[in-house]
């Protein structure tokens, strides 16, 4: 017995360096009541470069996970509050709010999240979910735009996503915005900076891993926005990628760039399946 | 007058190590081995050491576990162990892949840490921003014997 302890002990002590390995089995209820898919199956256009879709939410620690299960403990929540406010505020020349064209946003927004981005017929572009905000804000409501990835613009798209939470991220990849994905997979393999290193290099072929203190996962955005406890405020997924992208010492792309308007495209393809949860909770 | 001197000696002999380095450039490698030292000057295992374990030197740590440096916390498991890897390879081919892994392992995520040409959109260190000037390589080449000094020692039990 004392030596079977002993070995236990041993083998605990020894485990740290490779004890955290893929994701974990946990599964993710929100509130009690809103079942996330953190687990589904690859979209056929990723041609197994996937075996299988992992949330985020799925590598971090037990104590970071309680935090978005629950809507009282989600330090996210503030922001989403403040938004409401915002949304029902006028603002600019038109004295216009959010919600005087969009009524209640539980309704109105209810699915936004999950198909963004997409086409904008009109205008002839792709438009991720920020820049239909500022579309709006400057075009219906003769006021300034919003900085791509400022306070407001994460408080508002939280407001937005959480209409959709649990409902399948389901971004079109064809017809027009065909190129656009295109150059957002070329994008996403292409190996920047002096470190080289594409967002394929951890986020495909070294999910699960540990590199330094860091569990990689599959850098999914269906979470955007997130509130990270490393800065303790909500994140855009521009300014993750823009993270990142400086993280392997390269010139990075500006938040609302053509280049990461495409990569924010074909990531988000990369999640169809997994549940809409922003705004989630990440370290 | 005296106090000139040796400044000026001093100069030189700095000189000298630069002038007596290889530069990035000019290395020569065979087969992803380099076979010369890129600075004349033997490596410092212990200073390699150093280099291997810190965030703000070569972070190797950050992938690859060494059972040796037990003490640096939080070891990466991206590429493989370096135990054992002064048995595995010899002094030229360790020299290699500290300097430039692409040409022994052709594709390796494994940054090069003694290169400072033909990458994409390289950025000033880890701002973000274009380079203000001519890139310098990840790690010197002092450093970089160090590093192969330190690695030679990872002998299998």
């Amino acid at each position: 017995m004392k030596v079977r302890a002993m070995t236990a002990i041993a083998a605990l002590l020894a485990a740290p360096l490779a004890a955290v390995a893929g994701p974990d089995g946990d599964e993710l209820v929100v509130n009690g009541e809103i079942n996330m898919v953190t687990q589904t199956e690859a979209p056929a256009h990723l041609d197994g470069a996937l075996p299988e879709l992992y949330s985020g939410w799925r590598f971090r620690s037990d104590e970071t996970q309680a935090l978005q299960m629950d809507d009282f403990d989600n330090p996210a929540m503030v922001f989403v509050d403040q938004a409401q406010e915002a949304w029902d505020t006028a603002d600019g020349t038109e004295g216009k709010s959010c919600a005087s064209c969009h009524g209640d946003a539980a309704e109105s927004m209810a699915g936004v999240r999950a198909v963004y981005p997409k086409w904008n017929e009109a205008a002839g572009e792709v438009r991720t979910l920020e820049a239909q905000v500022n579309d709006c804000r400057e075009n219906r409501m003769g006021a300034k735009a919003w900085k791509y990835d400022g306070g407001d613009m994460a408080a508002m798209t939280a407001l937005i996503s959480v209409q959709s939470r649990g409902m399948p991220v389901n971004v079109a990849i064809d017809g027009p915005v065909q190129a656009t994905w295109e150059m957002g997979k070329e994008i996403y393999y292409t190996r920047y900076g002096q470190l080289e290193l594409s967002c394929a290099n951890c986020h495909e072929d070294n999910y699960g891993n540990m590199i330094r203190a860091d569990h990689l996962s599959q850098g999914q955005i269906n979470g955007f926005p997130t509130y990270r406890l490393k800065n303790a405020k909500l994140n855009t997924a521009h300014a993750r990628f823009k993270g990142c992208v400086r993280d392997t010492r390269a010139e990075t792309f500006s938040p609302g760039s053509p280049e990461f308007v495409a990569l924010e495209l074909y990531v988000a393809s990369r999640g169809n399946g997994l549940s809409v949860e922003g705004p989630s909770v990440r370290n | 007058m005296k106090t000139t001197i040796l400044t000026l000696a001093a100069a030189l002999i700095g000189g000298a190590a630069w002038a007596g380095e290889t530069a990035p450039g000019d290395v020569v490698y065979a087969d992803g081995a380099v076979e010369a030292s890129l600075t004349g000057t033997p490596g410092d295992a212990a200073n390699g050491a150093m280099v291997v374990g810190s965030k703000k030197h070569g972070n190797c740590v950050a992938c690859h576990q060494v059972s040796a440096l037990a003490d640096v916390p939080f070891q990466g498991e991206i590429g493989p162990a370096l135990d054992g890897a002064g048995s595995r390879w010899s002094e030229a081919e360790l020299r290699g892949l500290v300097a430039n892994a692409k040409l022994t392992f052709e594709g390796s995520m494994m940054p090069s840490f003694y290169r400072v040409d033909g990458y994409v959109r390289p950025g000033n260190a880890y701002t973000g921003k274009a380079p203000d000037g001519p890139l310098t390589p990840l790690l010197s080449a002092q450093e970089i014997e160090d590093v192969v000094a330190f690695l030679a020692t990872l002998k299998d039990e």
